[in-house]
């Protein structure tokens, strides 16, 4: 039996050997992210202070200011786009779920979905532009929200449909057996059963749109000061990175990276909030 | 007890059900005595609950399904009613307990109402929701935690949760697809008891595969083979006494 125990000893070593590399490759893409996070806030921390947060942006070549215009006008264009988006998604998700299903109008609404999704957001942003800018004569944070609610529609009504499809069909069933109406089950039962993966598939979509720039661009367009106006145009998170960066003066580059900090740190907050929620589904089921 | 001097609640006439071309049930013609508990058994795939699903109207929500012939709830010939009207009046308990996930266990009781924007007084509604559970037999396991997820009730509870979920909004009929083939023995025998109790309360339609089980708890058996209907009548007569050999077969275990 134990003739070659040095042989054994030998594969065991491989085996862990092998076992390593894996993890090794395995931590590959994990890595430009600690890059990312490093160099953004090796270059953004110092800049950031309370003031940084609550000032609006200092006159072009003088040191100091915020971006506290950019704050607000990212809360108020991201929540107009939710307002606009959520609800026309919900719908077309339950319909869906619940009504299309197989049918030739559902399949066309999905298509159209994902070529949605995959249509790059410069163009959306032009879209925009020719939709709600030029119609109105002038830039506005309203018109802003248009294009990112076009950028999350289809995200969430694709999640909305795989998370009501999840529903089991024996909670329908147990709510027609009721007596209750067809369209009353998927409002009281389905869709309140189905809420919290919804919510995790808001949440994705509005981390992906809060850091868009180019369908801002030519439609919130960016503004120096504070408005709380959306059809005027307005200052947003993006918009400050793009407009510091490409100015010619060392301190908005500084308080460019500080943003990409603020930025990227919502982001991944609204992505580990949504990780936290469809953890709680798993954890139900 | 013989079938002709008890009072009728459900009548067939020549009922067929469909699931596209394919004929699962065949020109039944069933009486169901009210106030009793009927049990259908039949071997697996004889279309037990797409009769028992014709009973409700749910049949008709599977793609494709449809139902000829007609199906008398006293009276009225429920093809001819709104199915919302029928599934008030003829309530279902299935195969795996469903309490809605979202509910507590009072608002799981109260859902017949609540899903239809029913709004009741507060004291009516704690009654109804108390009589409703123990009707079930699950008031003094529940009583103290109402307002507690209907999810994190054992198994057999549930079952009875939706039991009560049924009766709360006070139907004529109570229809149970093998309501205990998904529980352990001991809730099982819990469910059972309460059927024979409940048959004062509510007429009660029962799929099992549980010979012993229809034996202890139903008045009629009504035995099923490739969609018809082959044979129906008291409990203790069909089983002692078959008159059809596939019944006989079936009872001997030749086939299940
Ligand atoms: N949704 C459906 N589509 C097509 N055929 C179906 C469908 N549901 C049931 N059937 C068929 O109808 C027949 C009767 O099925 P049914 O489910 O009523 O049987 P059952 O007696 O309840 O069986 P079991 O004891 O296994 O529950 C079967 O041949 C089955 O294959
Ligand atoms: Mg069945």
């Amino acid at each position: 039996m134990n003739t070659y125990p040095a042989r054994e000893n030998w594969r065991r070593i491989k085996n862990q050997i092998a076992v390593i590399i894996i993890i090794l490759l395995a931590l590959i893409p994990t890595l430009p992210l600690f890059f990312i996070l490093a160099n953004i806030i090796h270059e953004g921390l110092r800049s950031i202070n309370l003031d940084f947060f609550l000032h609006l942006p200092a006159p072009p070549g003088e040191t100091g200011g915020g971006i506290s215009n950019a704050l607000v006008g990212t809360f108020i264009i991201v929540g107009i786009a939710v307002i606009i988006g959520v609800p026309i998604s919900i719908l077309a998700g339950i319909y869906l779920s619940e009504y299309g299903k197989d049918s030739k109008l559902a399949e066309i609404i999905r298509i159209s979905a994902d070529v949605l999704q995959g249509v790059p957001s410069i163009v959306i942003g032009i879209v925009a532009y020719a939709w709600v800018v030029r119609p109105m004569g002038h830039f506005s944070a309203f018109s802003g929200s248009v294009a990112l609610a076009l950028m999350m529609i289809p995200v969430v009504v694709r999640t909305t449909e795989e998370v009501l499809r999840l529903v089991p069909d024996i909670l329908r069933e147990a709510s027609l057996a009721l007596g209750v109406p067809y369209w009353r089950t998927v409002m009281k039962v389905v869709l309140p059963t189905g809420m919290v993966g919804v919510t995790t598939g808001i949440l994705i979509a509005v981390a992906r749109i809060a850091g868009e720039t180019a369908p801002l661009l030519f439609t919130a367009f960016g503004n120096q000061f504070m408005t709380l106006n959306p059809m005027e145009p307005m200052n947003a998170l993006p918009l400050v990175i793009f407009n510091y960066a490409t100015s010619p003066y060392e301190d908005w580059w500084r308080q460019a990276w500080a943003t990409a900090v603020v930025l990227t740190f919502m982001v991944l907050l609204l992505n580990i909030l949504s990780r936290i929620l469809a953890k709680r589904i798993a954890g139900e089921k | 007890m013989s079938l002709e001097r008890l009072p009728i609640i459900f009548r067939t006439e020549d009922l067929c059900a469909y699931y596209e071309d394919f004929m699962a049930i065949k020109h039944i013609n069933i009486k169901i005595p009210q106030k009793q508990v009927t049990a259908l058994m039949g071997p697996s795939g004889c279309g037990k609950t797409t009769f028992i699903r014709c009973l409700n109207r749910l049949h008709e929500l599977t793609p494709g399904a449809r139902i000829t012939g007609s199906i008398y709830l006293r009276d009225q010939n429920i093809l001819q009613l709104d199915p919302i009207v029928v599934r008030r009046r003829v309530g279902m308990v299935f195969q795996r307990p469903n309490p809605f996930p979202t509910m507590t266990i009072y608002e799981n009781v109260l859902a017949g109402y609540k899903l239809l924007g029913i709004r009741l007084p507060r004291n009516e509604a704690d009654e109804i929701a108390e009589w409703a559970l123990r009707k079930a037999a699950l008031w003094e396991e529940v009583k103290d935690i109402l307002h507690r997820r209907g999810t994190f009730l054992s198994g057999g509870q549930q079952q009875r949760l939706c039991i009560a979920r049924a009766l709360a909004v006070k139907p004529e009929v109570l229809l149970m697809d093998e309501p205990t083939s998904a529980l352990d023995p001991k809730s099982s025998l819990q469910i059972e008891n309460l059927i024979v109790e409940l048959k004062e309360t509510v007429t009660i339609v029962i799929v099992t595969h549980n010979m012993p089980q229809a034996g202890r708890i139903s008045d009629f058996t009504a035995f099923f083979y490739l969609g018809e209907l082959v044979e129906f009548g008291p409990t203790a007569e069909l089983f002692t006494n078959p008159k059809d050999p596939r019944t006989e077969e079936y009872l001997t275990g030749k086939f299940s």
